[in-house]
């Protein structure tokens, strides 16, 4: 960064009245936002933060920021065509559940294997929370909602899992209540070159209350929660006592000290794709805890570094000014006089 | 020449290519338009093609046609009922025959006349034997694969690909028939194959096969001339809509320095305008094939929004996944161009065939109070001219504009004098540049004669601002509820496409500025009724044409121009779409003259109302 005077956390903070339910986790989430921001940028007028449609989506309203808050499910969709228009954009989405699992599944999983250099944020909170309460993608199977009064039929999708299916290049699970926890993974999808998904468990205390809270509450969360960090042993627990065990590639949950040392846990490695789907496998498990961090990180070329490549190599030895005119005389001519 | 055939000059000629899907007679009709064209008939054509790949061979559903019409005159239609119909197989006989002119001539591939193929296409009988085509046409048995395989003896070619150059010995005949150069047909030919030379030598061997067949056969006893037309002095090339439309799009950008954006999902009969346009990458044009057609117009609009102009096309499936976002566009004020080339409808429809029918889908096909200007393009050449007005609206207005063309438009083809894009008038785009006050940027702030509100791109400083599909409040644009404001919005929107008129030319009128009958067309029709206008002046009549480009907002003299006459004819490929809107807007009792076969109406079907209603009332 230049020795320009930082951005502060309020000069990211909009003039407009938040208008999420009092004590959702949206709040924690625009907040750790607006405070890690002055960190990515010192130029506010290059970020954009692009939306669907949900509680999650008003996002972009509170960010000082060039803001689109656009239709259900379609933000992968604008935000592709404004990278495309200019790549030099920092490009963020946000999206929840079910804008950008259900409605809009299918152009999530398209940006995902393009690989437009954007940040996905995704609100999960298991439930649809602006039209009052619905299951959505994620919610368990057998829930019972103003839709499902009989309990859910459908299974749910596990969303890190889904993202490394469609082959996404940086794929990383937070909470809404790891506040610094939060804050790193911005700033891990803000520096990886490509489509970085980040899914964000987020408490609903109006419709579905309490969703993780044995992932949040201080007694048990650390019993529950692996904390993946790269190049470090897979271990958790409150006494750091378990960890994750390969027996042939088949995962275990083991205890440390008897039959296994810490050598015998499974190192994380970012990079590599079977750690990663065997982490995204662990969801909502009864028998493995809930990783969060990065599960996985590996760089390839982006679609907006590819296309621009095609455009520099397509414009070689060729004057755009004199184009026009040659296509408009090519082919077979004659004069009428 | 040969001395035995007599020689006859007319003035118009028809002549339909029809076979089978493989047998390349989008090639042969082709090679005849551009021959046609250099030696300067005017001329209009209409290519015909199954919705199948690769239909069962032999098949009716596989039976692919191409027509041209060409004259000495100056002609506004591919043409009716053909005067020459090339049938290179029993199927493409069975389908195309009704439509051959009493007395036309008729050319058939002999060869393809096998039990296989009559059975295929529904014949008890070979009515090349029976005797059952020569009481009523001039027809003639060319036995086309045999002639093409003598002709190409001591090629070193499989003999499939020897027997698929028979499309150029048909062609042969025809250039013949018509005295038309070979050497263009040749020159192309050798471009075209460049590094396959066996498959040029087979080809012309095929051509030269077809043409003396004509020379020395004698059974031919006429050729005919089709003199030059008198059309207005210029530089031109043959045209169809598809590449006129790219074209216009590349002309716009270029005029208003800006990039373009184009965005789309495949489908029919649009995608050849992603395929033209994504070969443009070295005239900075980007394109991008989206998962779907909602992506697509997403992508588009988000390339608007970072200043780029945004294009998409579809066909009517498509543009209604698309609705959603046309009201996104709409209500957040940014430039986008959304062409629709209309097919048969409703959902998959008739995928290859024209049809006019989703006017009401582009000018109502939305949730809300949902106003996007409407603008149709007229003949396949008029499609450059449509696509950069298209262009130039959207951008000065700040409103995304609906473009409709039909699959007559993009596949047929005209001469077309090369524009000047000099004289097309510029449109700078102007992006804001910055903020001169200390508060919050306002981005609905307008131009007071437009309507229109800034272009503010993101990556400007001090422009940082929030828009989307939620109500806006006036000039500051946030999120707002309140009932008054709702009105107000819904109104200013309105009115600025409303505003659009002020600045259209007078509408032209074509024949009597008074008179008993004004026909009334939009889009593609223009040609036919034009045509039929011309035939119905020359018979005296007082009757005129007009052709409206802009179907939303309409042009402000139309009022007067219907009052001038004492019935109004609206020919439409729809049930009476237009008809409807002229009829609410104007309170005038339009008489429908309507046809949903799949195909351009014929000028005789719309001279024969029109006589019809000025001599009943």
């Amino acid at each position: 960064m230049s020795d320009k005077p930082l951005l502060k956390k309020a000069d990211f903070q909009s003039d407009q009245a938040i208008r999420w339910c009092p004590g959702c986790g949206d709040y924690a989430i625009l907040a750790q936002t607006q405070k890690t921001f002055p960190q990515i940028t010192e130029d506010k007028e290059n970020t954009v933060f692009v939306s669907g449609i949900g509680c999650s989506s008003r996002f972009p309203y509170y960010m000082n920021t060039y803001g689109f808050h656009t239709i259900h499910g379609r933000a992968p969709t604008i935000a592709s065509g404004l990278k495309m228009a200019n790549p030099d954009l920092s490009v963020w989405l946000v999206t929840g559940d079910g804008d950008g699992l259900s409605i809009g599944g299918n152009h999530m999983i398209h940006l995902l294997r393009r690989n437009f250099d954007i940040n996905i944020m995704l609100f999960n909170n298991r439930i649809y929370g602006l039209t009052k309460g619905q299951y959505s993608p994620t919610s368990e199977q057998g829930k019972v909602t103003y839709s499902t009064p009989m309990g859910s039929l459908d299974y749910p999708f596990k969303p890190t899992k889904l993202a490394l299916g469609a082959e996404a290049s940086f794929v990383a699970k937070t909470i809404d209540k790891e506040l610094k926890h939060l804050q790193a993974m911005i700033l891990r999808a803000n520096e990886h070159k490509g489509t970085s998904f980040i899914e964000i468990y987020q408490n609903c205390n109006i419709f579905n209350d309490g969703a993780f809270a044995k992932l949040t509450d201080r007694d048990t969360k650390e019993e529950q929660l692996l904390r993946l960090e790269h190049g470090e042993p897979l271990i958790f627990g409150t006494e750091k006592d378990k960890g994750i065990y390969l027996d042939g590639t088949t995962p275990k949950v083991v205890k440390i000290g008897h039959e296994y040392s810490i050598d015998d846990i499974v190192v994380h490695d970012e990079e590599d794709r079977f750690i990663g789907d065997m982490l995204a496998n662990f969801t909502e498990s009864e028998e493995f805890p809930e990783p969060v961090g990065v599960l996985y990180c590996k760089e390839r070329p982006t679609y907006d570094s590819l296309m621009s490549a095609q455009m520099d190599e397509s414009q070689k030895g060729s004057k755009s000014s004199k184009g026009l005119n040659e296509l408009l005389n090519a082919g077979d001519t004659w004069e009428v006089k | 020449m040969s001395k035995k055939a007599k020689i006859e000059t007319v003035d118009n000629v028809t002549i339909r290519f029809a076979g089978d899907s493989g047998d390349g007679m989008q090639l042969s009709g082709g090679r005849f338009t551009q021959t046609s064209a250099i030696m300067g008939n005017d001329l209009s054509t209409l290519p015909d093609f199954p919705a199948e790949i690769r239909a069962p061979a032999g098949s009716l559903a596989g039976v692919s046609s191409f027509q041209i019409h060409f004259s000495s005159q100056e002609i506004h239609t591919p043409g009716e009922n053909p005067d020459v119909l090339v049938a290179m197989n029993p199927a493409a006989l069975k389908v195309h025959l009704k439509d051959l002119t009493p007395g036309g001539t008729l050319i058939i591939n002999k060869n393809a006349f096998t039990t296989k193929n009559l059975k295929l296409a529904g014949y008890e009988s070979d009515p090349t034997e029976d005797g059952s085509l020569e009481d009523y046409y001039s027809a003639h048995f060319i036995e086309m694969s045999k002639l093409v395989t003598l002709a190409c003896e001591g090629i070193d070619l499989a003999p499939k690909l020897i027997d698929r150059t028979k499309n150029l010995c048909a062609l042969g005949v025809l250039f013949w028939i018509y005295d038309r150069p070979l050497e263009p047909t040749i020159e192309w030919l050798n471009k075209k194959f460049k590094s396959k030379p066996d498959i040029v030598d087979a080809n012309v061997k095929a051509l030269h096969a077809g043409y003396n067949y004509g020379d020395t056969a004698e059974i031919f006893t006429t050729r005919y001339v089709v003199n030059k037309a008198k059309l207005p002095a210029g530089k031109y090339r043959n045209i169809n809509g598809t590449l006129a439309t790219c074209l216009g799009l590349l002309t716009a950008v270029e005029k208003s320095n800006l990039s373009l954006t184009f965005a789309g999902y495949p489908i029919t009969p649009a995608s050849n305008i992603l395929h033209t346009l994504a070969n443009w990458k070295r005239f900075g044009v980007k394109t991008y094939q989206a998962e779907d057609e909602i992506a697509g117009i997403g992508a588009a609009l988000g390339a608007s929004y970072g200043g780029s102009l945004g294009v998409t096309a579809s066909s009517g499936p498509g543009i209604a996944l698309k609705g959603e976002f046309l009201g996104l566009a709409i209500i957040t004020e940014l430039p986008l161009v959304v062409i629709n080339v209309q097919r048969g409808g409703p959902s998959t429809g008739l995928p290859t065939k024209t049809e006019q029918s989703d006017l009401f889908q582009a000018v109502y096909g939305r949730n809300g109070e949902a106003p996007m200007p409407v603008i149709a393009a007229s003949t396949p050449g008029d499609c450059y001219y449509t696509a950069y007005e298209a262009c130039r609206i959207a951008v000065k207005y700040m409103t995304p504009v609906m473009m409709l063309s039909d699959g007559y438009l993009v596949n047929g083809s005209e001469p077309w004098i090369i524009p000047n894009p000099d004289d097309l008038e510029d449109f700078d785009a102007e992006f804001v540049k910055e903020n001169l006050t200390d508060e919050q940027y306002l981005p609905y702030k307008r131009n007071e004669e437009t309507l229109a509100r800034g272009w503010a791109i993101p990556g400007t400083k001090g422009l940082e601002h929030r828009i989307g599909g939620i109500e806006k409040q006036d000039v500051t644009g946030n999120v707002n509820y309140d009932s008054d404001n709702h009105e107000k919005m819904v109104q200013i929107r309105a009115q600025k496409v409303a505003n659009i008129a002020n600045e259209l030319p007078p509408t032209e009128v074509f024949g009597e500025k008074e008179g008993d009958l004004l026909i009334l067309s939009w889009g593609s029709t223009h040609g036919t009724c034009k045509s039929a206008t011309e035939s119905l002046l020359s018979e005296n009549l007082k009757v005129a044409h007009v052709s409206i480009r802009w179907i939303s907002p309409l042009p402000n003299d139309l009022k007067d121009i219907l009052s001038n006459y004492k019935n109004v004819l609206m020919p439409e490929i729809n049930t009476g779409q237009f008809r409807q809107i002229v009829r609410a807007e104007f309170l005038v009792d339009a008489i429908g003259l309507n046809e949903v076969q799949g195909k351009p109406l014929g000028a005789s079907t719309i001279v024969a109302k029109a006589k019809e209603i000025i001599n009943e009332r």
